[in-house]
Protein backbone atom coordinates (compact mmCIF):
# COMPACT_ATOMS: atom_id res chain seq x y z
CA UNK A 1 0.00 0.00 0.00
CA UNK A 2 1.19 3.52 -0.78
CA UNK A 3 2.05 5.95 1.98
CA UNK A 4 -0.72 8.26 0.85
CA UNK A 5 -3.77 7.12 -1.10
CA UNK A 6 -6.42 9.53 -2.26
CA UNK A 7 -9.39 8.34 -4.31
CA UNK A 8 -12.19 10.38 -5.81
CA UNK A 9 -11.58 13.32 -3.52
CA UNK A 10 -14.10 16.14 -3.80
CA UNK A 11 -14.49 19.37 -1.88
CA UNK A 12 -16.68 22.42 -2.49
CA UNK A 13 -16.99 25.69 -0.63
CA UNK A 14 -20.58 26.71 -1.35
CA UNK A 15 -20.69 26.75 -5.14
CA UNK A 16 -16.91 26.87 -5.58
CA UNK A 17 -15.83 23.39 -6.60
CA UNK A 18 -12.27 23.56 -5.32
CA UNK A 19 -11.40 19.87 -5.75
CA UNK A 20 -13.35 17.84 -8.28
CA UNK A 21 -12.32 14.21 -8.09
CA UNK A 22 -8.62 13.87 -7.30
CA UNK A 23 -6.77 10.53 -7.22
CA UNK A 24 -3.21 10.36 -5.91
CA UNK A 25 -0.80 7.70 -4.76
CA UNK A 26 2.35 8.86 -3.06
CA UNK A 27 5.06 6.30 -2.34
CA UNK A 28 7.29 5.89 0.66
CA UNK A 29 10.48 7.96 0.36
CA UNK A 30 9.63 10.09 -2.64
CA UNK A 31 9.36 13.82 -3.08
CA UNK A 32 6.00 14.42 -4.64
CA UNK A 33 5.09 17.84 -5.93
CA UNK A 34 1.67 19.33 -6.57
CA UNK A 35 2.15 21.99 -9.18
CA UNK A 36 -0.60 24.38 -10.21
CA UNK A 37 -1.64 28.01 -10.54
CA UNK A 38 -3.42 30.12 -7.92
CA UNK A 39 -6.75 28.64 -6.89
CA UNK A 40 -6.01 25.26 -8.48
CA UNK A 41 -6.95 23.39 -5.29
CA UNK A 42 -3.47 22.58 -3.98
CA UNK A 43 -3.96 23.87 -0.46
CA UNK A 44 -7.41 22.34 -0.23
CA UNK A 45 -6.07 18.92 -1.26
CA UNK A 46 -3.08 19.09 1.05
CA UNK A 47 -5.05 20.37 4.04
CA UNK A 48 -7.51 17.52 3.65
CA UNK A 49 -4.56 15.11 3.77
CA UNK A 50 -3.31 16.93 6.89
CA UNK A 51 -6.66 16.57 8.65
CA UNK A 52 -7.41 20.30 8.74
CA UNK A 53 -10.34 20.26 6.36
CA UNK A 54 -13.17 17.84 5.87
CA UNK A 55 -13.93 16.32 2.49
CA UNK A 56 -17.26 16.08 0.72
CA UNK A 57 -16.55 12.66 -0.78
CA UNK A 58 -13.80 10.23 -1.64
CA UNK A 59 -11.37 8.30 0.52
CA UNK A 60 -8.08 9.46 1.97
CA UNK A 61 -5.45 7.36 3.70
CA UNK A 62 -2.28 8.95 5.04
CA UNK A 63 0.20 6.57 6.72
CA UNK A 64 -2.67 4.09 6.78
CA UNK A 65 -4.86 6.50 8.70
CA UNK A 66 -7.93 8.55 7.82
CA UNK A 67 -6.98 12.15 8.61
CA UNK A 68 -10.54 12.95 9.74
CA UNK A 69 -10.20 10.61 12.73
CA UNK A 70 -9.86 12.31 16.10
CA UNK A 71 -8.68 11.23 19.54
CA UNK A 72 -5.55 9.53 20.81
CA UNK A 73 -4.91 7.66 17.55
CA UNK A 74 -4.72 11.02 15.83
CA UNK A 75 -2.06 12.19 18.30
CA UNK A 76 0.10 9.21 17.44
CA UNK A 77 -0.44 9.94 13.76
CA UNK A 78 0.46 13.62 14.14
CA UNK A 79 3.62 12.55 15.94
CA UNK A 80 4.75 11.04 12.62
CA UNK A 81 3.99 13.95 10.30
CA UNK A 82 5.32 17.47 9.90
CA UNK A 83 3.36 20.35 8.45
CA UNK A 84 4.37 23.67 6.96
CA UNK A 85 1.19 25.60 6.22
CA UNK A 86 0.86 28.05 3.38
CA UNK A 87 0.44 30.83 5.90
CA UNK A 88 0.90 30.82 9.61
CA UNK A 89 2.01 33.29 12.20
CA UNK A 90 2.57 33.56 15.90
CA UNK A 91 2.00 36.41 18.28
CA UNK A 92 5.74 36.92 18.14
CA UNK A 93 6.65 37.47 21.77
CA UNK A 94 8.95 34.46 21.93
CA UNK A 95 12.39 33.97 20.49
CA UNK A 96 13.23 31.59 17.67
CA UNK A 97 15.07 29.28 20.04
CA UNK A 98 12.30 29.28 22.66
CA UNK A 99 9.67 28.49 20.05
CA UNK A 100 11.53 25.66 18.35
CA UNK A 101 12.61 24.22 21.68
CA UNK A 102 9.02 24.35 22.94
CA UNK A 103 7.61 22.62 19.86
CA UNK A 104 10.26 19.92 20.11
CA UNK A 105 8.66 18.93 23.42
CA UNK A 106 5.46 17.92 21.63
CA UNK A 107 7.05 14.95 19.85
CA UNK A 108 8.18 11.55 20.98
CA UNK A 109 11.37 11.58 18.99
CA UNK A 110 12.31 15.15 18.08
CA UNK A 111 15.36 16.27 16.15
CA UNK A 112 18.09 18.20 17.88
CA UNK A 113 17.00 21.83 18.30
CA UNK A 114 20.40 23.37 17.47
CA UNK A 115 20.77 21.22 14.39
CA UNK A 116 17.37 22.27 13.12
CA UNK A 117 18.12 25.95 13.73
CA UNK A 118 21.36 25.49 11.87
CA UNK A 119 19.79 23.64 8.98
CA UNK A 120 17.28 26.41 8.28
CA UNK A 121 19.96 29.08 8.62
CA UNK A 122 18.60 30.88 11.67
CA UNK A 123 21.62 30.53 13.96
CA UNK A 124 22.27 34.28 14.01
CA UNK A 125 18.62 34.95 14.76
CA UNK A 126 18.03 32.30 17.39
CA UNK A 127 17.66 34.83 20.19
CA UNK A 128 15.61 37.30 18.18
CA UNK A 129 11.92 37.74 18.93
CA UNK A 130 9.74 36.31 16.20
CA UNK A 131 8.06 39.68 15.72
CA UNK A 132 11.41 41.09 14.62
CA UNK A 133 12.13 38.50 11.92
CA UNK A 134 11.90 39.34 8.24
CA UNK A 135 9.30 37.58 6.09
CA UNK A 136 11.77 35.06 4.72
CA UNK A 137 13.18 34.39 8.19
CA UNK A 138 9.71 33.71 9.53
CA UNK A 139 9.17 31.29 6.70
CA UNK A 140 12.37 29.48 7.68
CA UNK A 141 11.02 29.26 11.21
CA UNK A 142 7.86 27.67 9.77
CA UNK A 143 10.04 25.10 8.06
CA UNK A 144 11.99 24.50 11.28
CA UNK A 145 8.75 23.85 13.16
CA UNK A 146 7.64 21.48 10.40
CA UNK A 147 10.73 19.30 10.69
CA UNK A 148 11.47 19.52 14.44
CA UNK A 149 9.39 16.41 15.16
CA UNK A 150 11.57 14.29 12.88
CA UNK A 151 8.58 13.37 10.70
CA UNK A 152 8.26 10.34 8.43
CA UNK A 153 6.07 12.44 6.19
CA UNK A 154 6.47 16.15 5.62
CA UNK A 155 3.89 18.44 3.99
CA UNK A 156 5.17 21.71 2.59
CA UNK A 157 2.65 24.19 1.19
CA UNK A 158 4.61 26.71 -0.88
CA UNK A 159 7.49 26.65 1.55
CA UNK A 160 9.86 28.97 -0.30
CA UNK A 161 7.55 31.95 -0.75
CA UNK A 162 9.58 34.96 0.30
CA UNK A 163 12.96 33.22 0.20
CA UNK A 164 15.86 34.94 -1.50
CA UNK A 165 17.63 32.87 -4.19
CA UNK A 166 20.37 31.74 -1.81
CA UNK A 167 17.88 30.69 0.85
CA UNK A 168 15.94 28.79 -1.79
CA UNK A 169 19.04 26.83 -2.82
CA UNK A 170 19.83 26.11 0.83
CA UNK A 171 16.26 24.98 1.34
CA UNK A 172 16.42 22.64 -1.64
CA UNK A 173 19.57 21.09 -0.19
CA UNK A 174 17.80 20.66 3.16
CA UNK A 175 14.87 18.91 1.48
CA UNK A 176 17.18 16.61 -0.44
CA UNK A 177 18.93 15.72 2.82
CA UNK A 178 15.63 14.93 4.47
CA UNK A 179 14.72 12.69 1.57
CA UNK A 180 17.98 10.82 1.80
CA UNK A 181 17.19 10.25 5.48
CA UNK A 182 14.02 8.53 4.28
CA UNK A 183 11.45 11.29 4.77
CA UNK A 184 8.57 11.33 2.31
CA UNK A 185 7.80 14.86 1.17
CA UNK A 186 4.66 16.36 -0.34
CA UNK A 187 5.39 19.79 -1.73
CA UNK A 188 3.06 22.27 -3.38
CA UNK A 189 4.58 24.97 -5.47
CA UNK A 190 4.06 27.46 -8.29
CA UNK A 191 7.72 27.32 -9.17
CA UNK A 192 8.61 25.02 -12.03
CA UNK A 193 12.30 25.12 -11.24
CA UNK A 194 11.52 24.02 -7.70
CA UNK A 195 9.45 21.08 -8.87
CA UNK A 196 12.12 20.21 -11.43
CA UNK A 197 14.96 20.43 -8.93
CA UNK A 198 13.29 18.52 -6.12
CA UNK A 199 10.45 16.31 -7.20
CA UNK A 200 10.64 12.66 -8.14
CA UNK A 201 7.12 12.98 -9.46
CA UNK A 202 4.97 15.96 -10.24
CA UNK A 203 1.18 16.17 -10.36
CA UNK A 204 -0.11 19.11 -12.33
CA UNK A 205 -3.42 20.31 -10.91
CA UNK A 206 -5.72 22.92 -12.34
CA UNK A 207 -9.34 23.77 -11.62
CA UNK A 208 -9.50 21.05 -8.99
CA UNK A 209 -8.50 18.19 -11.28
CA UNK A 210 -5.18 16.43 -11.78
CA UNK A 211 -4.11 16.89 -15.38
CA UNK A 212 -1.08 14.63 -15.31
CA UNK A 213 1.26 12.82 -12.95
CA UNK A 214 4.79 12.04 -14.12
CA UNK A 215 8.46 12.71 -13.56
CA UNK A 216 9.56 16.28 -14.31
CA UNK A 217 11.55 15.05 -17.31
CA UNK A 218 8.59 13.32 -18.90
CA UNK A 219 5.93 15.86 -18.07
CA UNK A 220 3.60 16.53 -20.99
CA UNK A 221 5.54 14.07 -23.16
CA UNK A 222 8.49 16.43 -22.92
CA UNK A 223 11.11 13.73 -23.35
CA UNK A 224 9.57 12.45 -26.56
CA UNK A 225 8.05 15.61 -27.97
CA UNK A 226 9.07 16.94 -31.34
CA UNK A 227 12.16 19.06 -31.51
CA UNK A 228 12.27 22.27 -33.47
CA UNK A 229 15.18 22.70 -35.88
CA UNK A 230 15.81 26.25 -37.11
CA UNK A 231 18.43 27.62 -39.50
CA UNK A 232 19.04 30.44 -41.93
CA UNK A 233 18.69 29.92 -45.61
CA UNK A 234 19.90 33.01 -47.47
CA UNK A 235 17.84 35.92 -46.10
CA UNK A 236 15.09 33.90 -44.38
CA UNK A 237 15.05 31.90 -41.17
CA UNK A 238 13.42 28.53 -41.63
CA UNK A 239 12.21 26.11 -38.98
CA UNK A 240 10.82 22.62 -39.01
CA UNK A 241 9.37 20.33 -36.31
CA UNK A 242 10.77 16.86 -36.38
CA UNK A 243 10.74 13.53 -34.57
CA UNK A 244 14.23 12.82 -35.89
CA UNK A 245 16.14 16.07 -35.58
CA UNK A 246 19.53 14.40 -35.99
CA UNK A 247 18.56 13.06 -39.38
CA UNK A 248 17.27 16.49 -40.42
CA UNK A 249 20.47 18.18 -39.28
CA UNK A 250 22.57 15.64 -41.23
CA UNK A 251 20.52 16.38 -44.35
CA UNK A 252 20.91 20.11 -43.86
CA UNK A 253 24.60 19.70 -43.30
CA UNK A 254 25.14 17.92 -46.61
CA UNK A 255 22.88 20.49 -48.31
CA UNK A 256 25.03 23.38 -47.03
CA UNK A 257 28.23 21.40 -47.46
CA UNK A 258 29.23 21.39 -43.78
CA UNK A 259 28.22 24.16 -41.39
CA UNK A 260 24.47 24.95 -41.19
CA UNK A 261 23.98 28.75 -40.78
CA UNK A 262 22.56 29.75 -37.35
CA UNK A 263 21.51 26.23 -36.49
CA UNK A 264 19.26 25.85 -33.40
CA UNK A 265 17.75 22.59 -32.16
CA UNK A 266 15.33 23.04 -29.26
CA UNK A 267 12.76 21.14 -27.27
CA UNK A 268 9.91 22.79 -25.38
CA UNK A 269 10.96 23.92 -21.92
CA UNK A 270 9.15 22.62 -18.87
CA UNK A 271 7.57 26.03 -18.64
CA UNK A 272 6.20 25.85 -22.20
CA UNK A 273 4.70 22.47 -21.51
CA UNK A 274 3.29 23.50 -18.17
CA UNK A 275 1.70 26.68 -19.48
CA UNK A 276 0.17 24.72 -22.34
CA UNK A 277 -1.19 22.16 -19.89
CA UNK A 278 -2.88 24.69 -17.67
CA UNK A 279 -4.21 26.51 -20.70
CA UNK A 280 -2.12 29.64 -20.34
CA UNK A 281 -0.19 31.21 -23.17
CA UNK A 282 3.51 31.75 -23.23
CA UNK A 283 5.49 34.84 -24.26
CA UNK B 1 11.25 5.21 20.03
CA UNK B 2 10.16 7.00 23.19
CA UNK B 3 6.54 7.63 24.06
CA UNK B 4 4.47 10.69 23.22
CA UNK B 5 4.65 13.13 26.16
CA UNK B 6 1.62 13.10 28.46
CA UNK B 7 -1.11 15.70 28.10
CA UNK B 8 -0.43 16.96 31.62
CA UNK B 9 3.31 17.47 31.19
CA UNK B 10 2.70 19.28 27.90
CA UNK B 11 0.04 21.36 29.63
CA UNK B 12 2.57 22.48 32.22
CA UNK B 13 5.08 23.30 29.48
CA UNK B 14 2.42 25.33 27.75
CA UNK B 15 1.54 27.12 30.98
CA UNK B 16 5.16 28.11 31.35
CA UNK B 17 5.24 29.42 27.79
CA UNK B 18 1.94 31.28 28.12
CA UNK B 19 3.16 33.07 31.25
CA UNK B 20 6.41 34.06 29.57
CA UNK B 21 4.54 35.28 26.52
CA UNK B 22 2.04 37.23 28.63
CA UNK B 23 4.78 38.85 30.70
CA UNK B 24 6.37 40.20 27.53
CA UNK B 25 3.21 42.02 26.48
CA UNK B 26 3.69 44.96 28.79
CA UNK B 27 0.58 46.95 27.86
CA UNK B 28 -1.74 44.05 28.38
CA UNK B 29 -0.05 43.07 31.66
CA UNK B 30 -0.52 46.57 33.00
CA UNK B 31 -4.03 46.89 31.67
CA UNK B 32 -5.31 43.50 32.79
CA UNK B 33 -3.77 43.57 36.23
CA UNK B 34 -4.02 47.23 37.16
CA UNK B 35 -7.40 48.14 35.72
CA UNK B 36 -9.40 46.69 38.64
CA UNK B 37 -7.07 48.43 41.09
CA UNK B 38 -7.68 51.72 39.31
CA UNK B 39 -11.43 51.12 39.47
CA UNK B 40 -11.12 50.40 43.16
CA UNK B 41 -9.22 53.66 43.64
CA UNK B 42 -11.88 55.66 41.78
CA UNK B 43 -14.95 54.10 43.38
CA UNK B 44 -13.36 53.98 46.80
CA UNK B 45 -12.57 57.69 46.66
CA UNK B 46 -15.94 58.78 45.27
CA UNK B 47 -18.26 56.72 47.45
CA UNK B 48 -17.22 57.12 51.04
CA UNK B 49 -20.49 56.20 52.72
CA UNK B 50 -21.09 53.45 55.17
CA UNK B 51 -23.73 51.04 53.94
CA UNK B 52 -24.23 49.13 57.17
CA UNK B 53 -22.72 49.20 60.65
CA UNK B 54 -18.97 48.49 60.25
CA UNK B 55 -19.26 48.17 56.45
CA UNK B 56 -18.03 50.89 54.10
CA UNK B 57 -18.82 50.99 50.43
CA UNK B 58 -15.10 50.47 49.69
CA UNK B 59 -15.19 47.16 51.51
CA UNK B 60 -18.33 46.14 49.67
CA UNK B 61 -16.78 47.21 46.42
CA UNK B 62 -13.50 45.42 47.11
CA UNK B 63 -15.38 42.12 47.49
CA UNK B 64 -17.09 42.83 44.17
CA UNK B 65 -13.83 43.75 42.44
CA UNK B 66 -12.12 40.55 43.56
CA UNK B 67 -15.03 38.58 42.14
CA UNK B 68 -14.97 40.61 38.92
CA UNK B 69 -11.22 40.08 38.74
CA UNK B 70 -11.95 36.39 38.40
CA UNK B 71 -14.20 37.16 35.45
CA UNK B 72 -11.89 39.74 33.87
CA UNK B 73 -8.66 37.81 33.96
CA UNK B 74 -10.36 34.56 32.99
CA UNK B 75 -13.50 34.78 30.94
CA UNK B 76 -12.88 38.17 29.39
CA UNK B 77 -9.17 37.73 28.67
CA UNK B 78 -9.62 34.30 27.07
CA UNK B 79 -12.72 35.11 25.07
CA UNK B 80 -10.78 38.00 23.54
CA UNK B 81 -7.29 36.53 23.11
CA UNK B 82 -8.21 33.08 21.81
CA UNK B 83 -10.04 34.48 18.74
CA UNK B 84 -6.95 36.63 18.12
CA UNK B 85 -4.68 33.59 18.27
CA UNK B 86 -7.08 31.84 15.93
CA UNK B 87 -6.95 34.71 13.42
CA UNK B 88 -3.15 34.76 13.49
CA UNK B 89 -3.07 31.08 12.60
CA UNK B 90 -1.25 30.25 15.82
CA UNK B 91 -3.96 27.79 16.85
CA UNK B 92 -3.95 26.05 13.49
CA UNK B 93 -0.24 25.50 13.78
CA UNK B 94 -0.75 23.93 17.21
CA UNK B 95 -3.54 21.74 15.81
CA UNK B 96 -1.03 20.30 13.36
CA UNK B 97 1.18 18.96 16.15
CA UNK B 98 0.58 15.99 18.46
CA UNK B 99 -0.13 18.38 21.33
CA UNK B 100 -3.68 17.59 22.52
CA UNK B 101 -6.35 20.22 23.13
CA UNK B 102 -6.33 19.39 26.83
CA UNK B 103 -2.70 20.57 27.11
CA UNK B 104 -3.62 23.85 25.50
CA UNK B 105 -6.47 24.26 27.99
CA UNK B 106 -4.22 23.36 30.94
CA UNK B 107 -1.68 25.95 29.75
CA UNK B 108 -4.36 28.63 29.64
CA UNK B 109 -5.63 27.65 33.08
CA UNK B 110 -2.15 28.03 34.54
CA UNK B 111 -1.75 31.48 33.01
CA UNK B 112 -5.18 32.57 34.22
CA UNK B 113 -4.65 31.22 37.71
CA UNK B 114 -1.35 33.03 38.12
CA UNK B 115 -2.67 36.32 36.86
CA UNK B 116 -5.70 35.98 39.15
CA UNK B 117 -3.53 35.45 42.19
CA UNK B 118 -1.45 38.51 41.32
CA UNK B 119 -4.57 40.55 40.78
CA UNK B 120 -6.13 39.50 44.07
CA UNK B 121 -2.93 40.33 45.95
CA UNK B 122 -2.83 43.76 44.33
CA UNK B 123 -6.47 44.46 45.19
CA UNK B 124 -6.10 43.29 48.76
CA UNK B 125 -2.88 45.21 49.28
CA UNK B 126 -4.42 48.35 47.87
CA UNK B 127 -7.60 47.90 49.89
CA UNK B 128 -5.69 47.45 53.12
CA UNK B 129 -3.35 50.38 52.53
CA UNK B 130 -5.84 52.98 51.35
CA UNK B 131 -9.38 51.95 52.25
CA UNK B 132 -9.11 50.48 55.70
CA UNK B 133 -10.06 47.01 54.54
CA UNK B 134 -9.36 44.39 57.19
CA UNK B 135 -8.47 40.81 56.39
CA UNK B 136 -10.64 38.15 58.02
CA UNK B 137 -9.10 36.35 60.98
CA UNK B 138 -11.45 33.37 60.96
CA UNK B 139 -9.81 30.36 59.28
CA UNK B 140 -13.18 29.25 57.91
CA UNK B 141 -13.40 32.45 55.93
CA UNK B 142 -10.06 31.70 54.33
CA UNK B 143 -11.23 28.23 53.47
CA UNK B 144 -14.30 29.72 51.79
CA UNK B 145 -12.03 32.21 50.04
CA UNK B 146 -9.78 29.43 48.73
CA UNK B 147 -12.51 27.33 47.18
CA UNK B 148 -14.21 30.42 45.79
CA UNK B 149 -11.00 31.40 44.02
CA UNK B 150 -10.35 27.87 42.78
CA UNK B 151 -13.89 27.17 41.64
CA UNK B 152 -14.36 30.70 40.35
CA UNK B 153 -11.19 30.68 38.28
CA UNK B 154 -11.93 27.20 36.91
CA UNK B 155 -15.41 28.30 35.95
CA UNK B 156 -14.20 31.56 34.45
CA UNK B 157 -11.45 29.83 32.47
CA UNK B 158 -13.73 27.12 31.10
CA UNK B 159 -16.41 29.62 30.11
CA UNK B 160 -13.80 31.89 28.51
CA UNK B 161 -12.51 29.04 26.35
CA UNK B 162 -16.07 28.01 25.51
CA UNK B 163 -17.10 31.57 24.65
CA UNK B 164 -14.07 32.01 22.37
CA UNK B 165 -16.07 30.24 19.65
CA UNK B 166 -18.65 33.07 19.57
CA UNK B 167 -16.70 36.06 18.18
CA UNK B 168 -16.40 35.75 14.41
CA UNK B 169 -13.01 37.46 14.31
CA UNK B 170 -10.22 38.45 16.61
CA UNK B 171 -10.73 42.12 15.94
CA UNK B 172 -14.40 41.96 16.85
CA UNK B 173 -13.95 39.86 19.95
CA UNK B 174 -13.48 42.70 22.38
CA UNK B 175 -16.64 44.43 21.11
CA UNK B 176 -18.65 41.25 21.73
CA UNK B 177 -17.17 40.26 25.07
CA UNK B 178 -16.55 43.48 26.98
CA UNK B 179 -20.17 44.73 27.04
CA UNK B 180 -21.33 41.37 28.35
CA UNK B 181 -18.87 41.56 31.22
CA UNK B 182 -19.69 45.17 32.04
CA UNK B 183 -23.44 44.55 32.03
CA UNK B 184 -22.94 41.50 34.24
CA UNK B 185 -20.90 43.61 36.64
CA UNK B 186 -23.71 46.17 36.90
CA UNK B 187 -26.38 43.50 37.34
CA UNK B 188 -24.39 41.46 39.83
CA UNK B 189 -23.87 44.17 42.41
CA UNK B 190 -20.24 45.00 41.75
CA UNK B 191 -20.69 48.73 41.21
CA UNK B 192 -23.88 49.12 43.25
CA UNK B 193 -25.22 47.50 46.36
CA UNK B 194 -27.02 44.44 45.02
CA UNK B 195 -30.15 44.81 47.16
CA UNK B 196 -30.72 48.31 45.80
CA UNK B 197 -31.01 47.03 42.21
CA UNK B 198 -34.43 46.40 40.63
CA UNK B 199 -35.70 42.89 41.30
CA UNK B 200 -35.64 41.89 37.63
CA UNK B 201 -31.93 42.75 37.47
CA UNK B 202 -31.30 40.68 40.55
CA UNK B 203 -33.14 37.77 38.98
CA UNK B 204 -31.18 37.99 35.73
CA UNK B 205 -27.91 38.23 37.64
CA UNK B 206 -28.78 35.16 39.70
CA UNK B 207 -28.56 33.00 36.56
CA UNK B 208 -24.87 33.85 36.06
CA UNK B 209 -21.80 33.03 38.15
CA UNK B 210 -20.63 36.59 38.88
CA UNK B 211 -23.49 37.35 41.29
CA UNK B 212 -22.60 34.26 43.30
CA UNK B 213 -18.92 35.04 43.29
CA UNK B 214 -19.48 38.59 44.55
CA UNK B 215 -21.83 37.37 47.26
CA UNK B 216 -19.32 34.69 48.19
CA UNK B 217 -16.53 37.27 48.43
CA UNK B 218 -18.74 39.42 50.66
CA UNK B 219 -19.17 36.42 52.93
CA UNK B 220 -15.38 36.43 53.26
CA UNK B 221 -14.61 40.14 53.58
CA UNK B 222 -17.69 41.56 55.29
CA UNK B 223 -18.76 40.82 58.87
CA UNK B 224 -21.21 37.97 59.29
CA UNK B 225 -23.77 40.43 60.58
CA UNK B 226 -24.07 41.65 57.01
CA UNK B 227 -25.50 38.33 55.86
CA UNK B 228 -28.94 39.46 56.98
CA UNK B 229 -28.70 42.34 54.50
CA UNK B 230 -28.44 40.01 51.49
CA UNK B 231 -31.50 39.33 49.37
CA UNK B 232 -31.81 35.81 50.76
CA UNK B 233 -30.97 36.94 54.31
CA UNK B 234 -27.95 34.65 54.27
CA UNK B 235 -24.74 33.86 52.35
CA UNK B 236 -26.27 30.89 50.42
CA UNK B 237 -22.93 29.08 50.36
CA UNK B 238 -24.33 25.73 49.22
CA UNK B 239 -26.30 27.26 46.38
CA UNK B 240 -23.18 29.15 45.28
CA UNK B 241 -21.19 25.94 45.00
CA UNK B 242 -23.92 24.24 42.98
CA UNK B 243 -24.37 27.11 40.54
CA UNK B 244 -20.63 27.52 39.98
CA UNK B 245 -20.27 23.77 39.40
CA UNK B 246 -23.10 23.77 36.87
CA UNK B 247 -21.45 26.60 34.93
CA UNK B 248 -18.10 24.84 35.15
CA UNK B 249 -19.59 21.73 33.56
CA UNK B 250 -21.27 23.78 30.84
CA UNK B 251 -17.97 25.55 30.15
CA UNK B 252 -15.97 22.34 29.96
CA UNK B 253 -18.57 20.68 27.75
CA UNK B 254 -18.53 23.43 25.12
CA UNK B 255 -14.73 23.85 25.33
CA UNK B 256 -14.14 20.19 24.64
CA UNK B 257 -16.88 19.69 22.07
CA UNK B 258 -16.89 22.94 20.13
CA UNK B 259 -13.41 24.44 20.34
CA UNK B 260 -12.36 25.98 17.01
CA UNK B 261 -8.71 25.92 15.95
CA UNK B 262 -9.23 27.46 12.59
CA UNK B 263 -11.06 30.42 11.13
CA UNK B 264 -13.06 28.35 8.65
N1 LIG C 1 -12.01 28.36 3.15
C1 LIG C 1 -12.45 28.62 1.91
N2 LIG C 1 -13.68 29.13 1.72
C2 LIG C 1 -14.13 29.37 0.49
N3 LIG C 1 -13.45 29.14 -0.63
C3 LIG C 1 -12.22 28.64 -0.51
C4 LIG C 1 -11.65 28.35 0.77
N4 LIG C 1 -10.42 27.86 0.58
C5 LIG C 1 -10.22 27.83 -0.75
N5 LIG C 1 -11.30 28.30 -1.41
C6 LIG C 1 -11.44 28.38 -2.88
O1 LIG C 1 -11.13 27.12 -3.41
C7 LIG C 1 -10.32 27.24 -4.56
C8 LIG C 1 -9.02 26.46 -4.37
O2 LIG C 1 -8.26 27.09 -3.36
P1 LIG C 1 -6.88 26.53 -2.83
O3 LIG C 1 -6.50 27.38 -1.67
O4 LIG C 1 -7.01 25.09 -2.59
O5 LIG C 1 -5.95 26.83 -4.06
P2 LIG C 1 -4.36 26.74 -4.19
O6 LIG C 1 -4.08 25.85 -5.34
O7 LIG C 1 -3.74 26.40 -2.91
O8 LIG C 1 -4.01 28.23 -4.61
P3 LIG C 1 -2.71 29.13 -4.25
O9 LIG C 1 -1.66 28.72 -5.21
O10 LIG C 1 -3.18 30.52 -4.53
O11 LIG C 1 -2.37 28.88 -2.83
C9 LIG C 1 -10.13 28.71 -4.80
O12 LIG C 1 -11.07 29.12 -5.76
C10 LIG C 1 -10.43 29.34 -3.48
O13 LIG C 1 -10.98 30.62 -3.65
MG1 LIG D 1 -2.44 27.30 -1.71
Amino acid sequence: MSLIEVKGLKKSYGDVHAVRGVDLEIEDGEIFSLLGPNGAGKTTTVEIMEGFRTRDSGTVSVLGFDPQTRGHESRKWRDRIGIVLQSSADAGDLTVLETIDHFSGYYSNPRNVDEVIHSVGLVEKENALIRNLSGGQRRRLDVALGIIGNPELLFLDEPTTGFDPEARRAFWALIQNLRSDGTTIVLTTHYLDEAEALADRVAVINGGVIIEVSTPAELGGRATSQATVAWRDGEITKSERSDNPTELVAKLSSHFGGEVPELVVSRPSLEDIYLEMIGGSHE
Amino acid sequence: MSKIPSALSLGIRRGNLEVRQFARQRESVVFTLLFPVILLAIFGSVFKDTIAPDVTFSQYFLAGMIASGLVNTGFQALAITIPLERDFGALKRLRGTPMPASSYFIGKSILIFISMVIQILLLLGFGILFFGVELPTDINKWITFSWLVLLGSACSTALGIAFSIVPKSGRGASAVVSPIVIILQFFSGVFFVFTQLPTWMQQVAAIFPLKWLTQGMRSVFLPDSFASQEVAKGWETGKTVVILLVWLVIGIFFSVRKFKWDRD
